[in-house]
C-alpha cells in the first residue's frame, strides 16, 4: 500500500504551524479518513469536526491545499499525493484548535434575521396551497448544509474583516430562501440594506464555486434579491404611490 | 471548582436533533426556561441524514390512508411488541405535526394541486411520506433550528453530558464538558428529556455518526431508569459498501420507492423468491404490478423490494453467503433501469433523488443514472432504549423523559422507514409538554456538590493514566466484536462468546490514557464515550441471549422461528442493587378493545 503524507496545521488559538503526518493510502480513501487515521495511530488529541461523512452535515469544512472543502467529499484520488496535502482550518473564522474554528458568529448573525412569518392559511384544515414550480427556488435554497464554506472564500468577510456589516452569503442564501417562500409574508428588504451590508457583495461568485451543495449563490440567490433590495428602496413610482397612500410617511 | 460553569434551566433537553429541538420548542411554548445541549454544532446531529421522509396519515395522495391504517401497518411492522398506546399516539398526531413543520417554514415537495406530496415506502400501506426529494431530515432539522432559536431556548453547542445527578428519586441536573475548553458545566434542572439518538457506534459498519455512542441510554440506566427491548437492532438493508472507506453510509430506501430493485449476480430479483405469510397480500405477484405501484396506481400492491427492513436485510445475507452477491460483498440496487420505462430517466432520478445522484457520483464514481449500486446491511437504528410511559414519555425516574431513538417503544421489533422522523416530532413534542408540566409542578434541587466533584474527577482521569491504551484502539476492538458476535445473524455461543469479551474491554475500558491538553481533545472524548458503548453493548447481548427466537431486527440462526410466547412481553434491562445488569420479562399490557377491533378489521 502506498503511504502519503498530510501537512496539517496543528496548534491552539493562531499559535499553530503545519505538522506532517504520513499515513497509508486505500482505494476510495477521503480526506476525513487519512485525518481519522492519523488521529488513531499518531496523534490521538488532533482535533476536527465531522459528523455525518457524507456530505450532509457540513461540519467538516476545511482548507484542503489552500481550497475550502468538505473534507469527507474530498477524494484522495483526485489531489495530487506526490506532494504533502496540506490541511488547515477555515481562515475566516477565529482559531480554536488544530483544524477546529469557532463558527458561533454565524449562529448570531442569523437570530437578527426576521423569521419566517407565513401568512394565513389557504385551507380551513390551517394548510397551504403551493405549486412545486414555487418551491423549487427556494428549495435549491434549503438545501444549504451550513458548512460555512462560502463564508470562508467571501473576500468581505476573509479579507476586509467586515463581520459586524456583512452577513455573507450564507444568510444571503438564507434570507433568499425567506423572501421567496411563497406563504412568507415578512419584508426583509430594508434590513438587508441598512443592517445586513447587501451591497457589499460584489457578486465575484467566489462562494458559488466552493458551494458543496452546487447552489447557484450569487446567480439565484443574491442578484435577485440584490434586485428587490434596489426596487424597493429606489423605486420612483413605487414611493410615488407609497407617499399618495401613505404607506411611505412623507418628508 | 475553578472551572466550574453552573446554569439554571426549568428543562434541560440533551440532544438537539429533532427530537431534542422538537421537545425544547413544546417546553419553551410552555412557559418554563430551557436549556439545550448539543454534542456537536446546532444543527449538525443525525437527524440531517435522514432522507426517505416523515410517515403522516395525512392521506394527500391516496385518501384510501388514515392514523388507523398506519397505526396497524406500525404493528405488523414492528410484529406486535410495540407500545401500542404509543403506536396509536403516533399516528393520530403526526399529521399535525407535519403541518405544523409547514406552518414554521419547511418546504415540501408538492401535489399536483399544492398539498404536501407523500411518497411510497416500506412496510407503509399507502403512500403516506412527506419528504423534501431526498434530504428530508435536512429540511426538518434546519426547520426546527430556525424555528427555535426565536424561542428563548439557551443552545449549549458542543457539550456532552456525561452525568445525571438525582436526590431521592428525581433526577434534578446533568454534569457536562464542552469541547472547546474541556470545562465542566453543571445543570440544574427541575426536569430533563433524554433526545441522545442511538446507539450505532457500537458497531464496525453503521451509518451513525460518532456521536451515536449510546450516551441518553447508558445516562438513564445509570439514574434508574430501565432499558427495553435492547436486543432489536435496525440494520438498514442498503448501505454503501465500496469503496471501504463508505462502508456503511445510508442508501435511502427511496431508491426503491422510486421503482429501485434489488439484484443478485445472476440479475434475478431475488426478493420475489421469499414473502412472509403475513405480507402476502400486500405484495405484488409480478414486476410489472411493483413497477406500477412505484408510480402512484392505487390497484397495484408493492414490490417485495418494499417489504421492512428486516426482512429485505436477511435476504441479501443470504444472496450473499449463497455467493450470488456482488463484487464486493452486497448485492446490486438498480434504479438505472426505469430508463426502460419512462422517458428522460437520469433527469428523473437526478430530480428524485439528488443527494444519492450525489453521493455515488463523488465517493464511488458510480453515476446511478447508468449502472446499478453496490449495497448492504448498515447498523443504521435501535428500536429497543430507554422504557417510557407512552403519553408522557416520563422513564422510571421522576422527572427523566426521553423521546426519539433513545427511547423505547414505539417501533416495536423493527421501525419502519418513515416512522422515525414522525416519531421525533410526536414524542419530541410530547416530552416537551411534561417535562415543562413536571418543572412547573416541583421545585428546583441542588445537586450534591460533593458528588458533582466526584464526577468531575472521574472524568478527568484518563489525563492522569500514563501508560495505558489508546481509547481508539479500545472502541476499535468493541465495534469489530459486536459487528462479528452480535450483528445481524445471532447464535447463542457467539454472543456469550462476545459478554466475555465485554468484560475484558470493560477492564481495558478503565485504563485507556490520553495525552494532550482538555481543549478540542477527541482522545479524551473517546475515552468518556467508550463507557457508555460498553454499557448498551451489554444490554444489548443480555437481551439478545435471552431472546430465544428471530423476530423483527432480531434474527437467531440457533431459533429461526418466532414464538408466540416471546410477543407477550418486553425485554427490561435493570441496574440492580449490587450494580449488576439484570434482565426482566415486562408482560406487554392488554390493547384496549377499541385498538383490538382495529387490529383486526385491518388484517
Amino acid at each position: 500500500m502506498a503511504k502519503a503524507t498530510f501537512s496539517i496545521w496543528r496548534g491552539e488559538a493562531n499559535q499553530g504551524r503545519f505538522t506532517d503526518y504520513q499515513t497509508e493510502v486505500t482505494e476510495g480513501m477521503v480526506v476525513l479518513d487519512a485525518v481519522h487515521q492519523i488521529q488513531a495511530e499518531d496523534a490521538t488529541d488532533l482535533a476536527c469536526r465531522w459528523n455525518c461523512k457524507a456530505g450532509k452535515c457540513g461540519s467538516c469544512s476545511a482548507e484542503i491545499n489552500g481550497q475550502p472543502r468538505l473534507m469527507c467529499m474530498t477524494r484522495l484520488n483526485t489531489l495530487d499525493l506526490s506532494q504533502p496535502v496540506t490541511v488547515e482550518p477555515m481562515r475566516a473564522f477565529p482559531h480554536m484548535k488544530d483544524l477546529v474554528t469557532d463558527v458561533s458568529w454565524n449562529y448570531e448573525v442569523k437570530k437578527k434575521i426576521k423569521k419566517f412569518t407565513p401568512r394565513k392559511p389557504d385551507a380551513a384544515d390551517g394548510t397551504w396551497r403551493m405549486q412545486q414550480d414555487d418551491v423549487d427556488r427556494p428549495q435549491e435554497f434549503r438545501k444549504c448544509i451550513e458548512c460555512f464554506l462560502c463564508q470562508d472564500v467571501c473576500h468581505v468577510l476573509r479579507d476586509h474583516q467586515l463581520h459586524d456589516q456583512f452577513i455573507g452569503p450564507r444568510f444571503l442564501v438564507y434570507a433568499a430562501n425567506l423572501e421567496m417562500n411563497p406563504i412568507d409574508a415578512e419584508n426583509r428588504l430594508d434590513e438587508l440594506r441598512r443592517l445586513h451590508g447587501i451591497g457589499y457583495c460584489n457578486i465575484t461568485k467566489c462562494c458559488t464555486n466552493v458551494c458543496p451543495e452546487e447552489i447557484k449563490i450569487t446567480d439565484n440567490a443574491i442578484i435577485p434579491l440584490k434586485e428587490r433590495v434596489v426596487d424597493h428602496a429606489f423605486d420612483p413610482l413605487a414611493k410615488i404611490i407609497g407617499l399618495v397612500t401613505g404607506r411611505i410617511p412623507g418628508p | 471548582m475553578a472551572d466550574l460553569k453552573t446554569y439554571d434551566h426549568d428543562v434541560l433537553v440533551i440532544g438537539a436533533g429533532g427530537a431534542g429541538l422538537r421537545a425544547a420548542i413544546e417546553a419553551a411554548a410552555g412557559g418554563v426556561s430551557v436549556g439545550l445541549v448539543c454534542k456537536s454544532l446546532l444543527g449538525k446531529a443525525h437527524t440531517v441524514m435522514a432522507e426517505g421522509g416523515m410517515a403522516a396519515a395525512m392521506g394527500n395522495v391516496d385518501d384510501r390512508d388514515n392514523w388507523k391504517v398506519h397505526f396497524t401497518d406500525t404493528l405488523r411492522g414492528g410484529q406486535y411488541v410495540n407500545n401500542w398506546r404509543m403506536a396509536e399516539l403516533h399516528a393520530r398526531e403526526a399529521p399535525d405535526r407535519v403541518k405544523e413543520l409547514e406552518a414554521w417554514g419547511a418546504l415540501f415537495d408538492r401535489t399536483k394541486d399544492g398539498r404536501i406530496l407523500q411518497r411510497n415506502f416500506g412496510g407503509h400501506r399507502y403512500p403516506r411520506l412527506a419528504h423534501v426529494g431526498d434530504r428530508t431530515g435536512l429540511e426538518m432539522i434546519r426547520t426546527l433550528q430556525d424555528h427555535g432559536v426565536h424561542q428563548g431556548i439557551d443552545v449549549h453547542m458542543e457539550v456532552t453530558v456525561t452525568t445525571l445527578f438525582k436526590r431521592g428519586d428525581r433526577v434534578v441536573g446533568a454534569l457536562g464538558y464542552d469541547r472547546h475548553h474541556g470545562d465542566f458545566h453543571l445543570f440544574r434542572a427541575r426536569a430533563v428529556v433524554l433526545a441522545t439518538g442511538g446507539i450505532g457506534r457500537a458497531y464496525q459498519i453503521t451509518s451513525n455518526s460518532w456521536e451515536y455512542s449510546g450516551d441518553g441510554q447508558a445516562l438513564a440506566y445509570q439514574a434508574g431508569a430501565s432499558l427495553m427491548d435492547m436486543e432489536f437492532i435496525q440494520f438498514h438493508p442498503t448501505g454503501m459498501v465500496w469503496p471501504p472507506s463508505v462502508k456503511g453510509i445510508l442508501v435511502t430506501e427511496g431508491v426503491r420507492g422510486e421503482g429501485g430493485v434489488l439484484l443478485n449476480n445472476k440479475g434475478e430479483r431475488f426478493m420475489f423468491n421469499d414473502i412472509p405469510d403475513n405480507y402476502k397480500a400486500q405484495t405484488a405477484d409480478t414486476p410489472e404490478e411493483g413497477w406500477r405501484y412505484t408510480q402512484g396506481d392505487k390497484n397495484a400492491r408493492r414490490p417485495p423490494e418494499l417489504l421492512t427492513r428486516d426482512h429485505v436485510a436477511r435476504c441479501i445475507m443470504r444472496e450473499v453467503k449463497a455467493g450470488r452477491g456482488s463484487p464486493h460483498g452486497g448485492v446490486f440496487l438498480d434504479i438505472a433501469w426505469i430508463k426502460e420505462k419512462i422517458k428522460n430517466a437520469p433527469e428523473h432520478i437526478r430530480k428524485k433523488l439528488p443527494s444519492m445522484y450525489h453521493q455515488f457520483k463523488q465517493l464511488a464514481d458510480i453515476d446511478i443514472t447508468a449502472v446499478p449500486m453496490e449495497i448492504g446491511p448498515t447498523t443504521h437504528y435501535v428500536m429497543g432504549g430507554i422504557r417510557v410511559e407512552g403519553d408522557s414519555q416520563m422513564s422510571a425516574v421522576p422527572g427523566l423523559f426521553a423521546a426519539g431513538e433513545a427511547a423505547a417503544g414505539l417501533h416495536g421489533a423493527n421501525r419502519l422507514g418513515g416512522n422515525s422522523l414522525s416519531d421525533l416530532l410526536v414524542f419530541g413534542k410530547r416530552a416537551g409538554e411534561y417535562a415543562a408540566r413536571f418543572a412547573r409542578e416541583n421545585a428546583a434541587i441542588a445537586p450534591d456538590s460533593g458528588e458533582v466533584a466526584e464526577k468531575i474527577k472521574t472524568a478527568l482521569e484518563p489525563f492522569d493514566r500514563k501508560s495505558g491504551e489508546s481509547p481508539y484502539k479500545v472502541q476499535h476492538d468493541l465495534q469489530k466484536m459486536m459487528q462479528e458476535l452480535v450483528g445481524i445473524v445471532r447464535k447463542e455461543d457467539e454472543m456469550l462468546h462476545a459478554a466475555e469479551g465485554l468484560k475484558a474491554l470493560k477492564a481495558r475500558a478503565a485504563n485507556v490514557s490520553v495525552t494532550g491538553s482538555r481543549e478540542y481533545n477527541p482522545g479524551w472524548h473517546t475515552a468518556i464515550e467508550i463507557q457508555n458503548l460498553i454499557t448498551v453493548s451489554e444490554a444489548v447481548i443480555l437481551s439478545a441471549v435471552a431472546r430465544k427466537e428471530s423476530r423483527g431486527g432480531h434474527f437467531r440462526e440457533d431459533y429461526q422461528d418466532k414464538k408466540a410466547e416471546f410477543g407477550t412481553f418486553n425485554h427490561l434491562v435493570d441496574q440492580a442493587a449490587d450494580g449488576t445488569m439484570e434482565l426482566t420479562q415486562k408482560p406487554i399490557p392488554p390493547m384496549t378493545a377499541e385498538l383490538k377491533l382495529i387490529v383486526e378489521e385491518m388484517k
